[in-house]
């Protein structure tokens, strides 16, 4: 069983709230994981601060469960002193473009080989419930009471902007779909992310009467249009839905293989 | 062989103390007076293998070091002042997930941006409790280029064999300052490497207390799976708020550092066999301090220095030692005052401290400490 495999069962419970989707996610990166036959003795996981960071704890690797925003910057470093590890990146909307979106944009700048899950629930969940950059304009927050002035981001065009070479969106409704994408961010050798739509009923869904766990991944599956349908439509049948699949794959350089290059040029290895 | 003869900054002399060490991996963001040390790795680290890295910001270079010694790699930044404010987060959780690390501050003068291009001395305390929650630190000071050598390479022992991140303070003259200095074709000091785990893999506890104050630290990569977070964790890595186990913790954190004060205190003295008077200095102003003591000598003052090299835990009992002996003791910094309080703390009222502090961007010259103590004499 996957689980007995690559979950830590002396971590059960887990301490995400009943209806979370965060659950879902972590179960597509394990099976993405198994999928990609990656070995689990050179795979690290490493995750910032938030709900969906915890997930590090919860999986059987070496994993890192860093400070709020840096989880990218502590992967760059394990990464970079040892470029045979498989780097995977677990973090939330919050921790990776609010306090950690500086990190982002030059992970993806720089194009080293990790492989982000961004678990966007459109709030900071673990302090219960405040506006995050992925909190569309007008919806309600603790820290929104009034509806949200900011807009939020698009965080695939962001990435793409900033140099990632791989870019896809899944959501938790479509679990099977983001298990393949996570698989294919896996295999890109360079700064994959994949933004990974889950649903908070406790503190966003609640709020925004969004209802129960169910009808928020209803909700998922009836606004999601695959990239491939997308491509059919017009920007006005698009309006409101948000589309999912691979948005971008690109290659580039790998930062460490570059370096890797320039240590075996200076040491006359090459 | 016979050693290479240099002429170097401290900032290089940094350089080539932490590549005698073992030094594989630096993160760092460019900031005066300290980015001849990122300058030099940049060009250095990839011929003998190891890695360099400009990060995005202080923040993210302090990260990478700790993630970096995750997977064995002796790691390094290096900053001043305004870099050391915005390395504070992720040190302390170097600090609590024992992470050994090497943190270079050249400080400069503050607070703010300050004065860039000129010394101080005003980030001790910060380098003891700028970052939040109790933990111990280990701090050392050098006052010369060689001397800068030779401890970058200590700092890098003390991080590896206490497992905890160990910050090399210098100022900006000791950085920037040339001084002659020889290069041994070997390290002068045996170098140190962290204790690795003996038990089986499966059994690995990356904070098991059985295995005394300092637990081997396994490698990411070598099939140990551990858990690594900066939340109070148990012997086995994972979060706990249970009060037994965050206070078994938090002591052996302390104790590992505080049990070995034997091993980790460094300091040199200067003619305190006979001294009445008393000067306490470190780092580039015990040199003016040095020259003060001999200044006093001629004019028949007997004066002695006391210069602590490990700043950090304070020597204690090095200041109660003397102060029964000393008539009194003159304490020099470039700050408004911040490690004389730790010397009137230690001293116990056994002997009145005349203060000369100075935080002007200015090195304190000789003749102002040497009045100083001629008034006390």
């Amino acid at each position: 069983m996957l689980a007995e495999k690559y979950l830590r069962d002396a971590m059960m419970p887990h301490i995400w709230c009943p209806g979370c989707g965060h659950g879902i996610i972590m179960q597509a990166v394990i099976k993405a994981i198994d999928k990609a036959g990656l070995d689990q003795d050179k795979t690290v996981i490493v995750s910032g601060i938030g709900c969906s960071s915890r997930a590090s704890g919860y999986m059987n690797f070496d994993t890192l469960h860093t400070t709020h925003g840096r989880a990218l910057a502590f992967a760059t470093g394990v990464k970079m002193a040892n470029p045979e590890l498989n780097v995977i990146v677990l973090t939330g909307d919050g921790d990776a473009l609010a306090i950690g979106g500086n990190h982002f944009i030059h992970a993806c700048r720089r194009n080293i080989d990790i492989t982000t899950i961004i678990f966007n629930n459109s709030i900071y969940g673990m302090t219960s419930g405040q506006y995050s950059p992925m909190t569309p304009h007008g919806h309600l927050a603790t820290t929104a009471p009034h509806g949200n002035m900011d807009r939020n981001f698009d965080v695939c065009e962001l990435a793409k902007a900033a140099g990632a070479t791989y870019v896809a969106r899944s959501t938790a409704y479509h679990a099977a779909g983001m298990a393949d994408l996570i698989g294919k961010a896996l295999a890109n050798k360079g700064f994959s992310v994949v933004e990974a739509i889950s649903q908070c009923p406790t503190y966003y869904g609640r709020r925004n009467k969004q209802g129960s766990a169910i009808d928020m991944l209803n909700w998922q599956k009836e606004h999601a249009v695959n990239v491939a349908a997308a491509a059919r439509l017009k920007p006005e049948q698009l309006e409101g839905k948000f589309v999912i699949g691979e948005l971008h794959s690109s290659s580039a350089p790998e930062f460490t293989e570059q370096y890797d290059q320039l240590v075996a040029r200076l040491q006359g290895r090459e | 062989m016979s050693p290479t003869v240099k002429l170097l900054q401290g900032n290089e002399a940094c350089v080539e103390g932490a590549l005698a060490a073992g030094l594989k991996f630096f993160a760092g963001y460019p900031i005066t007076p300290s980015t001849e040390i990122a300058e030099h790795l940049a060009e250095r680290l990839p011929r003998v293998g190891g890695r360099f890295i400009q990060m995005e910001d202080e923040i993210a270079s302090m990260a990478a070091v700790v993630g970096a010694s995750l997977t064995g790699a002796k790691a390094m930044t290096a900053t001043s002042g305004p870099g050391f404010s915005l390395k504070q987060e992720n040190l302390g959780f170097a600090t609590f997930t024992e992470v050994p690390c090497v943190v270079v501050n050249v400080m400069r003068g503050g607070p703010s941006t300050g004065l860039p291009t000129s010394p101080a001395q005003s980030d001790v305390m910060q380098a003891r409790w700028g970052t939040h929650g109790d933990h111990p630190i280990i701090a050392i000071y050098p006052s010369s280029v060689p001397e800068t050598y030779e401890l970058t390479i200590k700092a890098f022992n003390f991080a590896e064999k206490y497992r905890t991140p160990v910050i090399l303070l210098m100022d900006e003259v000791i950085g920037h300052m040339r001084e002659r200095i020889e290069l041994p074709d070997e390290p002068p000091i045996p170098i140190i490497d962290r204790a690795k785990p003996t038990v089986p893999k499966s059994e690995y506890l990356p904070f098991d207390e059985s295995q005394g104050d300092v637990p081997p630290l396994a490698n990411f990569g070598e099939g140990y799976r551990f858990h690594i977070t900066g939340l109070t964790h148990d012997q086995r890595g994972f979060p706990t708020s249970a009060p037994d186990k965050t206070a078994v913790l938090l002591d052996r954190l302390h104790n590992k550092i505080y049990n070995s004060l034997d091993d980790i205190l460094l300091w040199e003295t200067i003619d305190m066999e006979d001294a009445e008077i008393g000067i306490f200095a470190y780092g580039a102003t015990a040199r003016s301090a040095t020259r003060a003591v001999r200044l006093a000598r001629e004019q028949g003052v007997k004066a002695g220095l006391i210069r602590p090299i490990t700043i950090w835990p304070f020597p204690d009992q090095l200041i109660a030692q003397y102060a029964k002996q000393l008539k009194a003791l003159v304490v020099a910094e470039m700050n408004l005052g911040q490690l004389v309080n730790e010397v009137e703390r230690a001293a116990q009222g056994q002997v009145p401290i005349k203060r000369v502090l100075q935080a002007n961007g200015e090195l304190i010259l000789p003749e102002t400490i040497l009045q100083a103590a001629l008034e006390v004499k």
